[in-house]
């Protein structure tokens, strides 16, 4: 039987932890991903978000637990089958990654230099078709240092969708960008994954525009799951990290200010040295 | 006392373990470089490009330096030489002490402060981007594909920097020597043809060329794959580059030139 069966979720993640050295990242992190669906993981930033993308891409190993994608359990492939693995998934990085020495059409053709024998004419049509789904094909001769952060991170992920990948992950796209960029990085990584039947994950604290287009949504704090459900229950829920969460309220269990002596005790500290 | 005494010894003994630690990682990166050298020999363009920017865009701070070293060396031989009424050997003074000596060293060290810097601070960015990172994620090694053609570049570049520069140096030589102070010109290119031994002063020049290629690039690519992703990081890694590559240079040429020259 092979290990990869439509009926499974593309990635699942069972029972696991993670730590740097001695500082523990994720605790008994459990999810899923079914095939074709875009799925969200929410949080405030260190909250083990990205950590969590890392393990399913295999830059991290986790410290016990299985990760499983597409069937295989990314701890135990060696740098072959992880490779292998690695040419089925594209990936979205926060500010896209571009490489800076090559133009917009050298960085989408990167892959395809890399891991095909097509010849230059059917990969220039590959790249103008990527292109022109990202709404870039005029910009293909444009270096990255020519393009604002939104056309920056519309070539990234035609970059990321270059060899039509299985998994799209995406590292808090939505960071740093204008509303127009935001809402048209919002569709393209819901068409996108339709188009290509792929399954996605996004990274993210922009709750209103991932809300508009994921089927789920994980909500991760101090290393652990603490809500999940679709958009409208994440809207309806009254647990108290998630409602300060999505309605944005400074009062709530993520405190504001980060732990210290009391206050009084230090203004007087001060006071009393001068 | 006794406290501080342990803490001292703690905090020497913790700086040592990071040097060793360090040294073994780096010793490590140099084989993975050396094993994933196929791409770069394989798709030899990626070495050709880089050779471009560091040998070809490092050449006129060679050729001027080369210049003026020779230029100084004319001049204080003259007046050394010429105390003992030998000033017709100028042009074996300046020969020899470019291809033994200030060629393969000056020129490495020009190397590593032009080139190996630039190295480090373009890999140490990339990585400091995440763009090493988005290399991993498509399947792609950075070690084979940013690493080993830099390396190779710096290798194949070295060698040739030096030469130019020896070149150079004695070529201003001659114009101090022969054009301004008046060395009879036969003299001075008779007498260097007969005492400059290839295999002696040549080659050996160049076995230290190649080997401060290989210590500048093996620095400058590991320097710049082991910075700490901020601007912080990049510039202390470009720094450590200079100053580590430098000193390197300094000591392999003293035991090179232990070996080479002890019969002499």
């Amino acid at each position: 039987m092979s290990a990869e069966s439509s009926q499974e979720p593309l990635v699942e993640l069972t029972n696991v932890n993670f730590a740097y050295d001695r500082r523990p990242i994720l605790t008994g992190i459990n999810l899923k991903i079914p095939r074709g669906k875009v799925v969200a993981i929410m949080g405030i930033s260190g909250g083990g978000k990205t950590t969590t993308l890392r393990l399913i891409g295999g830059q991290r190993k986790a410290t016990s637990g299985q990760v499983k994608v597409a069937g295989q359990d990314v701890a135990n492939l060696d740098s072959g089958g992880l490779y292998r693995l690695r040419r089925r998934m594209g990936m979205l990085f926060q500010f896209g990654a571009l490489f800076t020495d090559m133009s917009v059409y050298d960085n989408v053709a990167f892959q395809m230099r890399e891991h095909t024998d097509l010849p230059d004419d059917m990969i220039h049509d590959l790249v103008m078709m990527k292109l022109e789904a990202v709404g870039l094909r005029g910009a293909a001769r444009l270096m990255p240092a020519e393009l604002s952060g939104g056309m920056a991170r519309r070539v990234a992920l035609a970059r990321a969708i270059a060899l039509d990948p299985m998994l799209i992950m995406y590292d808090e796209p939505f960071a740093g960008l204008d509303p127009i960029s935001l809402s048209i990085i919002g569709d393209l990584i819901r068409s996108l994954n339709d188009a290509l039947g792929a399954s996605s994950i996004i990274v993210t604290h922009d709750v209103q525009e991932s809300m508009k287009i994921v089927d789920y949504i994980y909500f991760v704090s101090e290393g652990k799951i603490v809500a999940e459900g679709t958009a409208d229950d994440i809207r309806n829920s009254d647990a108290p990290y998630v409602h300060q969460f999505v309605w944005g309220e400074a009062d709530g269990p993520v405190a504001f200010h980060y732990p210290s002596c009391a206050y009084g005790d230090e203004i007087h500290e001060v006071a009393g040295h001068a | 006392m006794r406290e501080r005494l342990f803490a001292a010894l703690r905090w020497l003994g913790k700086r040592a373990n990071d040097r060793i630690w360090r040294l073994g990682f780096a010793s490590r990166f140099f084989l993975m470089t050396l094993l994933y050298s196929g791409t770069a020999l394989r798709r030899f363009f990626l070495t050709v490009r880089e050779i471009y920017f560091t040998g070809a865009l490092s050449l006129i701070i060679i050729l001027v330096s080369g210049l003026f070293v020779g230029m100084v060396l004319g001049l204080q031989g003259y007046d050394t030489l010429q105390r003992y009424g030998s000033s017709e050997a100028l042009g074996v003074l300046v020969a020899l002490s470019l291809v033994r000596e200030l060629g393969p060293v000056v020129a490495a060290l020009l190397f590593a402060s032009r080139a190996g810097s630039a190295i480090t601070a373009e890999i140490g960015l990339m990585k400091a981007t995440e763009q090493l990172s988005a290399m991993e994620m498509m399947a792609v090694n950075p070690i084979a594909r940013v690493v080993a053609p830099r390396f190779w570049a710096g290798v194949v570049s070295m060698p040739l920097l030096a030469a130019l520069f020896s070149a150079m140096g004695v070529f201003g030589g001659y114009l101090v020597g022969v054009q301004l102070i008046g060395v009879d010109e036969g003299s001075f290119w008779s007498q260097m043809q007969a005492s400059v031994d290839f295999r002696e002063d040549i080659m050996n020049g160049v076995i230290k060329s190649f080997v401060f290629g290989v210590i500048v690039s093996w620095i400058a690519v590991f320097e710049g794959y082991d910075a700490e992703p901020t601007a912080e990081g990049v510039s202390g890694a470009t720094t450590r580059t200079v100053v580590t590559s430098s000193l390197a240079i300094l000591a392999a040429d003293f035991i090179l030139t232990a070996f080479m020259f002890r019969g002499v």
